[in-house]
C-alpha cells in the first residue's frame, strides 16, 4: 500500500518544486529558523518531523507566507516555487496562498455548510462561471477529500456538526477545492482518533499523485507510514534531509538518530 | 499532622471543620448579599410603580355643549376665517351655558356659579373646543358632546392626591367645586379613563398639569437614537475592525486603545459641554435640537460600542482567520466573510447595550438646551425631528420632577415607566440576540 520505494535517482529526476535557501525566521529577537537549505519534489510527501519549538512548523508556514500575518515575524533568504521568489516584493502573498494550500493542526471548518465551506475558495478565485460548474468543483474537492460519500446527502448541514476526523477530511477538500500546487499540513491528524488518523493518511497517499505534500509530524511513524522524504529540524536547524527509509534507518546525524531513537525530544 | 498516625476518614479533622465553616459563612454573606440587592429593587419597582401608574388615568368630564352660532360666526357666512377671529375666550360662555343646562336638567344641585363650575375644567377646554370647530364649521348650531380634561386639582381629589383638607388654602379650588364633582363623578359623567394622550401628548405649561403628555419627548429620544445608530455603529465597527484586524501594534496604537478606555470613563456632563461649545457656539447647529444631542450622544456611545466591538471580534477564533487566509482570502474577505458574522450578535449586543445608555442620558442634554418647557407638537418630518428644539424623555422627567406643582410629580414618575420599559425592552433583545446567535467552537 505504501510507496517508499522511490530510488534516490528517481528523486533527482522529479523536478524541484520548493527550493529554500539560506531561511533564516526571527521572532523579534528570537532567531527560529536559523539557514535553512532545502529542495521539496513535485508529487511526493515531504514530512518534517522534530520535537516541539524546533522551528518545523514555523518553516512550513514560511511556504504560504503564513508568518506575514505575525507582526513580529521577519523572514530572510529564498524560498522559490517553480524558479519563482515568493518573497520578491512584486508577488503578493494572498495570490500565492491561493497556490499552496494549508491544512491546519486543529479542523478549522468555517461555520457554514459543507457546500460553502468547500466553495468558499473557488467564489473568492473566481473558479467557477456558474452554479453548476461551482457544483462540479466542489463534487471534485470532497471526492478527492475522501468525503464525498459521508456527506453527498448532507451538503447543506454546517460543516461544524461533523465528526473531528471528517471534519479535517473536509479542510483537506476545501484546501484542494482552489486547485492549489502545494499542499502545507501542520500536523493533521494530531486532533484526530487512530481511525480518521488512518484515513487521513491513506487520503495524503492518494494526493500526492497531484500534488506536492509537505506535512509536519509529531509521529515519527506517521512520517515512516506518508512521506518518501523527511527532514529532521532540532532548535531551529536542519539537521537532515533524505529518503525516509534512510533517515528512519540509517541517520547520518546523531541528533537524528537519538531523535528517533527517543533519545532527545 | 505528626500525631495523625491513623486518622479515620468518617472524622473531620480540625483543620478540614474549620474550612468547612469558612466556606459556610462566605455563602451566607452571598445570600445576604444577594438578599439586599433584590430587596433593594423591589422596593425601587414597588415605588416607582405605585407613583407612577397614576399618570395613565385620566379625569375627564362628558359634557354636552351647544356650539352657539351666535357666538361663533356672528356673520353668519360660516367663513373659515372669521370663525378664526373668534379666540379661545370667546368659547368661554358657551361652557358656562354648558353648566347651566347640566344643572337644569339633572339632579345636580350646587350654590356656585356656573362659570365658577367650569373652574373644574383643565384650561384647555376652550381650546379644545375651538379645535373641534375650526376641524369642522358644520358642527356651529348643533349640541356636541365633548370629553373634557378635569383640572389637575379634580383628577388628584380622584386619585387621593388632593383632600378636602389640603385644599383649605388652595385658590385653584373649593369645597364647594368638589361637592360638584362627587356628584358628577357619582352621575358618571366625571370618570377616570385610560390615558393616550400622556403616552402621545406634548408637555404642557404650569397651569395645565392634566394634558401635560410624554410623546413629544420620546421623538425627540427617538430622534437621537436614530442620530447615535447612524453615526456611532458604522464608526465604532470600522473603527473596531481597523484596531483588531489591521492596525500595526505599535506604541501610537497602544496609546489609542488607552484613550478609547479612558473616553468611555469621562463623565456624560463632559460631553455635553464639548457638544455646547463645538456643535452649537462653533458649528452654528440649532440649540435644543435631537441632531445636537445625537452627536453629543453619539460621542458619549462611542468607546462604548468600540471597547464591546473589539471584545466579540477578540472572541472569534483565530484558526477562523487562518482557515480563510490559508484557502487565499485577503484580509479584508476574511473579516467580512467570516470574523464580522460571527462577531456581529456581540457587536449589536454591544451597541443595543451602548444606545440604551444613551437614551437613559440626562446630564449632556441639560447643556445643549434639551430640557425646558417644549411644548411643540409631534414634528412632522424626520427632518423637522432633527432640527426643531424638542426634549428626551429623560430631560422631560427632570423637567417635570422640578415644577411646583404635585400633578407632574405623579407624571414624572409616569415618565419613568415608560423610560424603564424601553430600557428593559432594549437590554431583553440584547440578551435575546446573544442567546439566539451564540455558537461555540
Amino acid at each position: 500500500m505504501r510507496d517508499n520505494t522511490q530510488t534516490l535517482e528517481a528523486h533527482v529526476a522529479n523536478k524541484s518544486k520548493i527550493s529554500a535557501t539560506g531561511v533564516q525566521v526571527y521572532y523579534g529577537d528570537n532567531h527560529a529558523i536559523k539557514d535553512v537549505n532545502v529542495e521539496i519534489e513535485d508529487k511526493t510527501v515531504t514530512a518534517f518531523i522534530g520535537p516541539s519549538g524546533c522551528g518545523k512548523s514555523t518553516f512550513l508556514r514560511c511556504i504560504n507566507r503564513m508568518n506575514d500575518t505575525i507582526d513580529v515575524c521577519r523572514v530572510e533568504g529564498d524560498i522559490l516555487i517553480d524558479g519563482e521568489n515568493i518573497y520578491d516584493p512584486a508577488v503578493d502573498p494572498v495570490q500565492l496562498r491561493a497556490k499552496v494550500g494549508m491544512v491546519f493542526q486543529k479542523p478549522n471548518p468555517f461555520p457554514k455548510s459543507i457546500y460553502d465551506n468547500v466553495a468558499y475558495g473557488p467564489r473568492i478565485h473566481g473558479l467557477a462561471r456558474n452554479k453548476s460548474e461551482l457544483d462540479e468543483i466542489v463534487e471534485r474537492a470532497l471526492r478527492r477529500g475522501a468525503i464525498w460519500n459521508e456527506v453527498k446527502d448532507r451538503l447543506h448541514a454546517p460543516g461544524t456538526g461533523l465528526s473531528g476526523g471528517q471534519q479535517q477530511r473536509l479542510c483537506i477538500a476545501r484546501a484542494v477545492a482552489t486547485e492549489p500546487e502545494v499542499l502545507l499540513m501542520d500536523e493533521p491528524c494530531s486532533a484526530l482518533d487512530p481511525i480518521a488518523t488512518a484515513q487521513v493518511e491513506e487520503l495524503i497517499d492518494e494526493l500526492r499523485q497531484s500534488y506536492s505534500v509537505v506535512i509536519v509530524t509529531h509521529s515519527m511513524q506517521q512520517a515512516a507510514r506518508v512521506s518518501q522524504r523527511t527532514a529532521f529540524f532540532h532548535l531551529g536547524h536542519l539537521v537532515e534531509f533524505g529518503d525516509t527509509e534512510k533517515i528512519f534507518t540509517t541517520p547520518e546525524d546523531p541528533r537524528t538518530e537519538s531523535y528517533i531513537t527517543g533519545r532527545i525530544g | 499532622m505528626t500525631d495523625a498516625t491513623h486518622s479515620s476518614l468518617l472524622k473531620q479533622d480540625a483543620r478540614t471543620v474549620k474550612r468547612n465553616r469558612a466556606e459556610a459563612r462566605f455563602k451566607a454573606y452571598g445570600l445576604v448579599a444577594i438578599g439586599i440587592g433584590v430587596l433593594m429593587l423591589m422596593v425601587l419597582l414597588t415605588t416607582i410603580i405605585s407613583r407612577g401608574t397614576g399618570a395613565f388615568q385620566q379625569t375627564y368630564l362628558t359634557l354636552d355643549v351647544t356650539l352657539d352660532a351666535a357666538k361663533l360666526d356672528k356673520k353668519g357666512n360660516r367663513n373659515i376665517d372669521d370663525i378664526k377671529k373668534v379666540s379661545t375666550f370667546g368659547y368661554k360662555p358657551l361652557l358656562v351655558n354648558a353648566f347651566e343646562t347640566l344643572i337644569a336638567t339633572s339632579d345636580i344641585t350646587s350654590d356656585l356659579k356656573p362659570k365658577a363650575m367650569s373652574d373644574i375644567l383643565s384650561k384647555g377646554a376652550e381650546a379644545q373646543m375651538r379645535d373641534v370647530v375650526l376641524a369642522d364649521p358644520t358642527l356651529i348650531g348643533q349640541t356636541v358632546t365633548f370629553d373634557f380634561l378635569a383640572s389637575g386639582r379634580v383628577d388628584g381629589y380622584l386619585k387621593g392626591r388632593v383632600t378636602r383638607d389640603s385644599i383649605a388654602n388652595d385658590k385653584n379650588i373649593n369645597a364647594e367645586q368638589l361637592d360638584l364633582v362627587d356628584q358628577l363623578h357619582a352621575a358618571g359623567a366625571l370618570e377616570k379613563k385610560f390615558n393616550l394622550a400622556f403616552i402621545t401628548g406634548a408637555d404642557s405649561s404650569d397651569a395645565r398639569p392634566e394634558a401635560a403628555g410624554f410623546g413629544v419627548s420620546m421623538v425627540g429620544s427617538l430622534a437621537m437614537m436614530l442620530v447615535v445608530l447612524a453615526l456611532a455603529l458604522p464608526i465604532g465597527v470600522a473603527a473596531s475592525i481597523y484596531l483588531e484586524e489591521f492596525a500595526p501594534k505599535n506604541w501610537i496604537t497602544d496609546i489609542i486603545e488607552v484613550n478609547i478606555s479612558n473616553l468611555a470613563a469621562v463623565p456624560s456632563i463632559v460631553f455635553g459641554i464639548l457638544g455646547l461649545a463645538v456643535f452649537i457656539n462653533y458649528m452654528h447647529l440649532p440649540n435644543s435640537a435631537p441632531l445636537v444631542g445625537g452627536l453629543v450622544l453619539t460621542l458619549m456611545t462611542l468607546p462604548t460600542i468600540i471597547i464591546s466591538t473589539r471584545a466579540s471580534l477578540k472572541s472569534v477564533p483565530p484558526s477562523i482567520r487562518d482557515a480563510a487566509l490559508g484557502v487565499g482570502a485577503s484580509k479584508m474577505q476574511s473579516v467580512f466573510h467570516h470574523v464580522l458574522p460571527l462577531a456581529a450578535p456581540g457587536i449589536l449586543t454591544g451597541t443595543i447595550i451602548g444606545l440604551a445608555q444613551a437614551l437613559g442620558e440626562t446630564a449632556p442634554l441639560l447643556l445643549i438646551g434639551m430640557v425646558g418647557f417644549i411644548a411643540t407638537n409631534g414634528p412632522d418630518s424626520i427632518g423637522e425631528g432633527l432640527l426643531s428644539p424638542n426634549s428626551a424623555m429623560p430631560a422631560q422627567i427632570y423637567e417635570w420632577a422640578k415644577r411646583a406643582d404635585p400633578a407632574f410629580y405623579e407624571r414624572a414618575w409616569g415618565g419613568i415607566i415608560i423610560l424603564l420599559v424601553f430600557l428593559i425592552t432594549m437590554n431583553f433583545v440584547a440578551v435575546m440576540l446573544r442567546r439566539r446567535f451564540e455558537r461555540r467552537w
